[in-house]
């Protein structure tokens, strides 16, 4: 049976441990305000490039000699994985590793660039090839980080190695839903680009616009469409970090409530423990006054 | 005499929209040079290489450094996306003649390993926010 000095070293351990975990939550919900303030403040950014982006694809006829928008020869995929460098933060990193690996089922000739490195670690164990690893990811990523990402990325596509590259990461709904979602970076389908623009409400130009486009409209293409992968790194990046903060901290704060309830139980049977000392010892004194009788 | 007409021009980063107003012409850097927009300007779709561009309103003028982006330009509306864009007035002088230096020397010291092209476009950048301030302030003082 535990003594009262066991449950008393256990009662505190468990209040440290909530201090911590209450701790971690505060900050993630710092963290995440600041991350969504980023996207929000990015939106216009992307909303707009995707536009002129579109509107280029429709208005211009030598529009289908672009490499970035085909698929190349190669027979391999190239799949970008983003997931956290720190644990605590609940399924987050379990779920994109799930959807990986359904991918890399699916695709065996899939090679992974990773960023963060719990997917990185858990993948490699597995024996799974990667061509590029980074870690420690900033929490608030900067555009010129996605720039450099997307520059290398597309080299890496030019390369015709890899017919195709797709990017799971964690599309953030709300602090408290996320989901994981695989979605193809290149080639881009500038069709589907319309469509989204469409759904979203955004009055996407119907008449024909006669655009002039200078110097060339491939000139144009060659500078948006590295732009437009940029962007959309960018935007996967700020929505995995806030996904990561939001997991983490509805994770904290189910600790700290766990954390609450066992310290309830064990101060319980703390008093109860304590009681029944206290009356064992009564009866001792009353059993020896009645023998010295 | 009917009220002059005029151009929205909307300037926006990935950090934020950084200038929203209603302008009489604009002039801005165009990879093949210079190009300036009047109201009602054909619709054209150009890039942008880094510079300074010119927004002419009724009482002032405003001075925007930018780095490489494209232009959107439509009837009543100019769009131009670029990865930074600063105003003028929030330009540190001393800050971009710093950067100018550390560049030029970079680009001096060519023999050591260094990103050339990252090096120049520091140095285009830098000098681009230098011409914008200069103009600020040579309109104001």
């Amino acid at each position: 049976m535990e003594t009262i000095r066991d449950i008393k070293r256990r009662i505190s351990s468990v209040k440290n441990t909530k201090k911590i975990t209450r701790a971690m939550k505060m900050v993630a919900a710092a963290k995440l305000q600041n991350s969504q303030k980023k996207a929000r403040n990015a939106k216009p950014f992307f909303n707009r490039t995707r536009r002129i982006l579109s509107d280029v694809y429709k208005f211009s006829q030598q529009k289908d000699d672009h490499p970035l928008l085909h698929k190349s020869d190669g027979d391999h995929n190239l799949l970008l994985i983003i997931s956290s460098d720190r644990g605590l933060c609940g399924a987050y990193n379990a779920k994109i590793i799930e959807e990986a690996q359904r991918f890399l089922k699916e695709n065996p000739n899939t090679e992974i660039y990773a960023l963060g490195s719990n997917a990185r670690n858990y993948l490699k164990r597995r024996g799974h090839v990667f061509i590029k690893e980074y870690e420690q990811i900033d929490d608030y990523p900067g555009f010129y980080f996605a720039y450099q990402l997307s520059e290398e990325i597309i080299e890496i596509f030019k390369g015709k190695k890899f017919k195709q590259v797709n990017v799971i990461y964690t599309h953030f709904k709300s602090a408290i839903s996320q989901k994981v979602k695989n979605i193809t970076l290149l080639p881009i389908d500038a069709d589907e680009i319309d469509y989204e623009l469409q759904e979203k409400g955004e009055d996407v130009s119907e008449e024909h616009v006669d655009y002039i486009f200078e110097p060339s409209v491939k000139k144009i293409l060659d500078l948006i469409l590295p732009k437009y992968v940029s962007n959309t790194i960018y935007s996967v990046l700020l929505e995995s970090k806030a996904s990561e903060f939001g997991s983490r901290m509805t994770a904290m704060d189910a600790a700290t409530e766990n954390a609450n309830e066992m310290i309830d139980d064990l101060t319980l049977s703390y008093n109860r423990a304590r009681q029944a000392s206290i009356t064992k010892e009564i009866t001792e004194i009353v059993g020896g006054a009645e023998a010295l009788k | 005499m009917a009220p002059k007409k005029k151009i929205v021009l909307e300037i926006i980063t990935p950090k934020k929209t950084v200038f929203k107003e209603e302008v009489n012409v604009l002039e801005a850097p165009a990879v093949d040079g210079l190009i300036g927009i009047l109201p009602r300007h054909a619709p054209l779709i150009t890039a942008l290489k880094t510079g300074v561009i010119r927004a002419v309103m009724d009482d002032k003028e405003r001075f925007i450094s930018i780095s490489e982006g494209i232009m959107d330009v439509k009837p009543d509306q100019v769009n131009i996306v670029a990865r930074t864009a600063e105003l003028s007035e929030n330009i540190d002088l001393d800050r971009a003649k710093e950067a100018k230096e550390r560049a030029e020397e970079r680009l001096r010291e060519s023999s050591a390993k260094i990103d050339h092209a990252r090096a120049e476009g520091a140095m285009e950048r830098a000098i681009a926010r230098i011409k914008a301030a200069d103009k600020h302030s040579s309109q104001y003082y």
